[in-house]
């Protein structure tokens, strides 16, 4: 019965194995959850941006039928703690408190002030119109450049200041490469531009929900999170319960894309509300709540500028941002703009580097990770320049490219931010995206288009992207003061029948972890793929882990997954060798088994070792009877996967309406365990960045209301609104990892953002138009033409 | 309240429930049918959308969340849990979800399966073009709908043959 394996998981398109449950509506997210007496927790939020709370009654809420508990920030002021911030970016950042009910002041539109607790939802929601809140108004903070001017009104007025922090990497102090001044004043050509990336909503598709059981020994924490170990810590740390006392578990969850990478108020006031009342309590955001409380992202002035020589070779890059932190900090919030920091250099050689960022605070919601976190903000902002960099040369934008990136035969590479990019091979990905979309012909058709002057002009946008994932090396996430590592943990059990349980700390919310990850155990231990099962998300089992953010889960958890397989081969090793009557070392594993050395059918499987340590009456002396292995991994690098996205645009001149034409998305994101599940990032992701460019973005009004804050006018694109891709890949396995792989949760989202503004620009440039700001609306197209011909 | 009483894939219920009791709220919350979610609050997500009969007893998909319970008396509804045959057999549109992942987190998935029988009832054949038209009602954040429009057109390919796609049970899926 020993099993051989014909055909080698990884690598294989297979089908998910969560499929069964989601398409038959056999689901369990948090909102399913139904507990013995469970209460219905519901919050008032704020309706204004800025104000001192002068007084606020529960009262009359507490004698609505079916109302159980009422409480606001100023019951609960002792016992509810701050909310947590695990990225103090400098010594001197300022870290304001981060009550989960205001206490005594409100700084944004939709901040919790109050919670009523009730017998069902409904009666909950129609007690908040009892509870009589009168604010005295303070001055709203919007405008970031004007709210670190002297004298600007502050949001918090203790701090004395609007500035969070100002974080600063000189390639010269640094010590990797040369002093911006010597670029700058040596430079032949200075291309200076300020970008704008719009603020965003993640718009994960389950809204956040929560259950807190106060009923057991363990307080039991459901909750739509994607950081189940992370929030587990958290709570012990701010509210005192023992960490071993807490269990948090984060069954199915529906997205999140970053926004539900964080340890948020509603956890805390439902953890509170159970408390208060000693029994299971529940909380569900509508759409609503969530767009106005759950955090958004980006928000940031892009101040970049290039040095060059002539003939278009990059001599420096500088930038500076100003960064909206919103009104307060979330777990990484001021973090996001530091994991673009390492990136506006790219994939090109440069000898100068400065970047400063400015954190600062305003009267909205405060902002953190959005897919990509850092990373597709500097990446539009360099590839949005190169090819302004190639219109002052006068080349094209591939040539200006080709004339600044590491070639293949450079890597490993040390870049001017200090990071070593262990692989690549940005000619390869380039040369497979020209052919895919036919960029010479398309080039050609724009000329001839131009030159007749067609109402609809067709543009084409490059970008050559890389990014850095994998997150992330515990020893350079403390440099960069991160307040935790950034291993993950994996565990491998094989039961006595050889079916095999592995329990992964990364914590998956629509990526496809039970598929991918069964099959590198299969490979690795040369099981079926259907005898294993992944198990992760709920700390009862998955005692540790890091979960799951930053293209992480595979490169970093995967490997963890790897070492624990390791660990089970060398316990089974010797007992396999006494099933065979031989040595451990005349043993080989191959084709899924222990094989002797020159007679290759005296074997034995795992399975067969687990059955004999199950029994453990005949093992050699001094064996543990196990298979079971645990592992960490703590990466040694970043990842680092690129690509080629090309985009073909058609402007109306006329109306400035657009619509993409083609879309050519070649990415290197190294050995690919299963092609379908890349694909689907790949065009989960780049529908995203083309989201960005084209459709959405949170607005505030001058009194600091959200003025889209529901899908009726944040426009999340339909399928109707976006295109087909076209999507192939070239493979450079990374040589930081014994797997290869690079990550691919993040990639299209940084990539596609700029190819599409680039193309867009590109349609206009006839025009005079060199710049349009995002998203880019029919009216902004048409505004930006308008203006460029007056 | 009000009286109801309606037939839910299949089974026939028959409640008194507050008259402003959205369907979904009683579909999840009075009959434990959570398999339809709610993912928004003003109608534009779909992820709630359910088939349900209308006058002529001809089956049509709504977002639950904007009909009233009151308003499902003396119908028929079908979500997701109630698609498949009695035996366990997937929905070919069911069925194509899997084949061509057109779903990741799956939480719009139910809503958009419900739609995307809706969409065929009315086209059985429909273009690419017109997928992504009929489609536009209902919200995925995870996939960029590439896949989805992949799925409902293949799942209108095997409609139109005999081939034995919908025979195929959930545990085979699972498998």
């Amino acid at each position: 019965m020993t099993a051989t394996v014909s055909e080698p998981e990884v690598g294989r398109a297979r089908r998910r194995k969560e499929d069964a449950r989601l398409i038959t509506g056999r689901t369990l997210w948090t909102e399913n959850i139904t507990l013995p007496g469970m209460l219905h927790l519901a919050i008032l939020r704020s309706t204004v941006a800025h104000a001192r709370i002068a007084r606020i009654d529960v009262s009359a809420a507490l004698e609505r039928e079916n109302v159980v508990a009422a409480f606001t920030g100023a019951d609960v002021k002792d016992v509810q703690g701050s909310l947590p911030c695990a990225w103090p970016v400098t010594e001197d950042i300022v870290m304001p408190g981060h009550p989960p009910l205001a206490v005594t002041e409100v700084r944004h539109v939709g901040e919790a002030v109050a919670a009523v607790v009730a017998r069902d939802r409904s009666s909950a929601l129609d007690a908040l119109e009892a509870i009589e809140v009168e604010y005295d108004m303070l001055p709203p903070v919007l405008d970031m450049e004007a709210a670190l001017a002297d004298g600007a009104p502050l949001v918090h007025s203790d701090s004395g200041t609007n500035k969070c922090y100002t974080w600063v990497f000189d390639s010269a102090a640094a010590g990797t490469g040369s002093d911006i001044a010597e670029a700058q004043n040596g430079a032949e050509v200075v291309i200076r531009r300020r970008y704008i990336q719009q603020r965003l909503v993640p718009a994960f598709m389950e809204p956040r929900s929560v259950i807190v059981d106060p009923t057991s020994n363990q307080v039991t924490i459901w909750s739509a999170t994607q950081i189940p170990h992370i929030l587990r810590v958290m709570l012990a740390l701010i509210t005192g319960e023992p960490e071993h006392r807490i269990r948090v578990i984060a069954p199915d969850v529906g997205g999140g894309f970053g926004g539900k990478l964080q340890v948020h108020a509603e956890e805390f006031i439902t953890y509170l509300a159970a408390q208060r009342t000693g029994k299971p309590v529940k909380y569900t955001e509508t759409r609503s709540d969530s767009m106005l409380s759950a955090h958004h992202g980006r928000d940031q002035i892009q101040d970049i500028t290039l040095y060059a020589r002539r003939d278009g070779t990059l001599t420096g890059i500088d930038v500076k941002l100003i960064a909206n932190m919103g009104a307060y900090l979330g777990i990484v919030t001021p973090g996001v703009p530091l994991l673009g920091a390492f990136m506006y250099n790219a994939i090109y050689k440069v000898p100068a580097y400065r970047f400063e960022c400015t954190g600062v605070f305003t009267t909205t919601t405060y902002t953190d990770a959005y897919r990509g976190a850092g990373r597709p903000e500097a990446t539009y902002a360099i590839e949005r320049t190169m090819d302004e960099l190639a219109v002052e040369i006068g080349v094209d934008p591939l040539e200006i490219r080709r004339r600044n990136w590491i070639t293949h035969e450079e890597f490993p590479y040390t870049t001017v931010a200090g990071l070593t990019y262990d692989s690549g091979n940005y000619e390869a990905a380039t040369e497979k995206a020209t052919q895919l979309l036919g960029y010479a012909e398309l080039r050609a058709e724009q000329e001839r288009r131009r030159a007749s002057g067609d109402r609809v002009q067709l543009g084409i946008g490059v970008s050559t992207y890389t990014e850095m994932c994998g997150l992330a090396p515990s020893r350079i996430l403390g440099a960069l003061r991160y307040g935790a590592g950034g291993w993950e943990q994996a565990s491998v059990r094989v039961l006595p029948t050889g079916k095999v349980e592995l329990v992964t700390g990364s914590s998956p919310h629509g990526q496809g972890h039970d598929t991918a990850w069964s099959q590198i155990v299969a490979d690795q231990l040369g099981v079926a793929f259907e005898d294993v099962e992944v198990l992760h998300g709920d700390t009862r089992v998955s005692h540790k882990g890091m979960d799951t953010y930053g293209s992480r889960s595979l490169t970093v958890g995967g490997m963890a997954i790897v070492q624990a397989c390791e660990k089970v081969l060398a316990k089974a090793r010797p007992v396999a060798a006494h099933l065979l009557e031989c040595s451990p070392e005349d043993l080989e594993f191959t084709d899924g088994s222990f094989r002797v050395r020159g007679t290759p059918d005296a074997a034995k499987s795992v399975g067969e070792c687990a059955l004999a340590v199950f029994a453990a009456h005949n093992l050699p002396d001094g064996i543990e009877p196990t298979l079971d292995a645990d592992a960490t991994f703590d990466p040694q690098n970043f990842s680092f996967p690129h690509g080629t996205h090309l985009c073909a645009v058609d402007v109306d001149t006329e109306t400035g309406e657009t619509a993409i034409r083609t879309y050519v998305a070649v990415d290197d994101v190294g050995r690919v365990v299963n092609p379908l599940i890349v694909e689907g990032q790949v065009h989960g992701g780049v529908a995203q960045g083309i989201a960005q460019a084209l459709f959405e973005e949170a607005v505030y009004d001058a009194d600091g209301n959200l003025l889209n804050g529901s899908f009726v006018d944040y426009t999340v694109p339909s399928s109707a609104d976006l295109p087909d891709i076209v999507s192939d890949r070239t493979e450079t396995p990374a040589t930081s990892n014994s797997l290869g792989v690079k990550g691919v949760g993040e990639a299209g989202t940084i990539a596609s953002t700029p190819a599409v503004v680039n193309a867009i620009v590109d349609a206009l440039r006839p025009y005079g138009v060199s710049d349009i700001r995002m998203p880019c609306t029919p009216e902004r197209v048409w505004r930006a033409l308008k203006e460029a011909r007056s | 309240m009000a009286r109801i009483s309606l037939t839910v894939d299949g089974v026939r219920y028959a409640d008194d429930i507050p008259p402003r009791t959205l369907l979904v709220h009683y579909l999840r919350e009075q009959l434990g049918k959570v398999g339809t979610v709610v993912g928004c609050d003003t109608s534009n997500c779909g992820a709630c959308t359910v088939l349900m009969t209308d006058p002529d007893g001809r089956a049509r998909g709504v977002k639950s969340c904007s009909v009233l319970a009151v308003q499902a008396d003396g119908r028929a509804v079908t979500t997701v849990e109630g698609l498949g045959g009695p035996d366990g057999a997937l929905h070919p549109v069911q069925r194509a979800f899997h084949e061509q992942h057109a779903l990741q987190c799956g939480f719009c998935t139910p809503g958009m399966i419900m739609a995307a029988v809706d969409l065929l009832s009315d086209n059985p054949d429909p273009t690419s073009e017109e997928v992504r038209e009929g489609l536009e009602g209902n919200l995925c954040r995870c996939t960029g709908y590439q896949n989805i429009v992949r799925a409902v057109l293949a799942a209108a390919a095997a409609a139109h043959e005999t081939a034995p796609a919908t025979e195929s049970s959930a545990e085979e899926v699972a498998a």
